[in-house]
């Protein structure tokens, strides 16, 4: 599992590569945990290479959610594959959190 | 058609165990939505057996079983510790709250129950076992 961060103006990017299991979301809950996070409007997660996600993946994002609503900071999910989508959809996560397409759909929330 | 693996009990390992039920799958034609819930379920059991059940403690063994018979998927995961792992009936947990309260853990069990057809835990010889089933259609 990769997590690589590339910041721009008012937004971060998040990339994620791989596979997102109970071995591997520290990797991602450190990156989130960043306090330079909350300087952000957004954070841009892109999906495209992300083949896995566990309940310790989505714990992950559970857990920052609201921390990032608090601070006025949008978590916008795009590029998911299906099976990945579905897992969010099993435990109804997809209505709780932003999840769109395209970058281009992610830059216009 | 069946086939064994045995990992010692660490989270590193659970790449390893959905590859091992990925290949085991590959000779079915499934469709990959269907695969990938099945890796799922088994990858969550797994996780809490390793963490939960043993601690982490790489000197303990998970053993896991995968059978299919027709168009039935029937798995069993056993470890060989001495804590009694049975998870309680899952509600549907609360995720507004969940997100309000920023609680990373509490979905596994729901996702496993809402993923295959049957989950049972019980203790044999003062070990934990779990058996999965799904009817792969």
């Amino acid at each position: 599992m990769k997590v690589n961060a590339q910041p721009s103006a008012d937004s971060l990017l998040l990339t994620l590569d791989g596979e997102l299991d109970a071995s591997s979301a520290v990797l991602l809950d450190t990156e989130l945990n960043k306090p330079e996070l909350l300087n952000f409007r957004k954070v841009l997660v892109d999906c495209a290479k992300l083949s896995y996600i566990s309940s310790a993946g989505l714990g992950v994002f559970i857990s920052h959610l609201q921390r990032l609503q608090d601070n006025n900071v949008k978590l916008v999910f795009f590029n998911m594959q299906e099976k990945v989508f579905n897992v969010f959809e099993i435990l109804g996560l997809d209505s709780l959190m932003t999840i769109v397409p395209t970058q281009d759909a992610a830059l216009a929330v | 058609m069946k086939d064994v693996l045995r990992i010692e009990c660490s989270r590193r390992n659970l790449q390893q165990v959905r590859d091992f039920v990925r290949s085991f799958l590959a000779s079915r034609a499934l469709p990959e939505l269907l695969v990938n819930q099945v890796v799922l379920a088994i990858d969550e059991v797994v996780a809490n057996f390793i963490i939960h059940a043993n601690g982490e403690d790489e000197r303990q063994h998970i053993d896991l079983q995968l059978v299919v018979e027709n168009h039935d998927l029937n798995v069993e995961i056993a470890d060989h510790g001495s804590t009694i792992f049975l998870p309680g009936p899952h509600l549907a947990p609360d995720l507004s709250e969940y997100i309000r309260q920023g609680r990373k853990g509490g979905t596994g069990m729901a996702l496993v129950n809402r993923l295959m057809d049957r989950v049972e835990f019980f203790t044999r010889d003062h070990h934990t076992v779990c058996h999965l089933s799904k009817h792969l259609v």
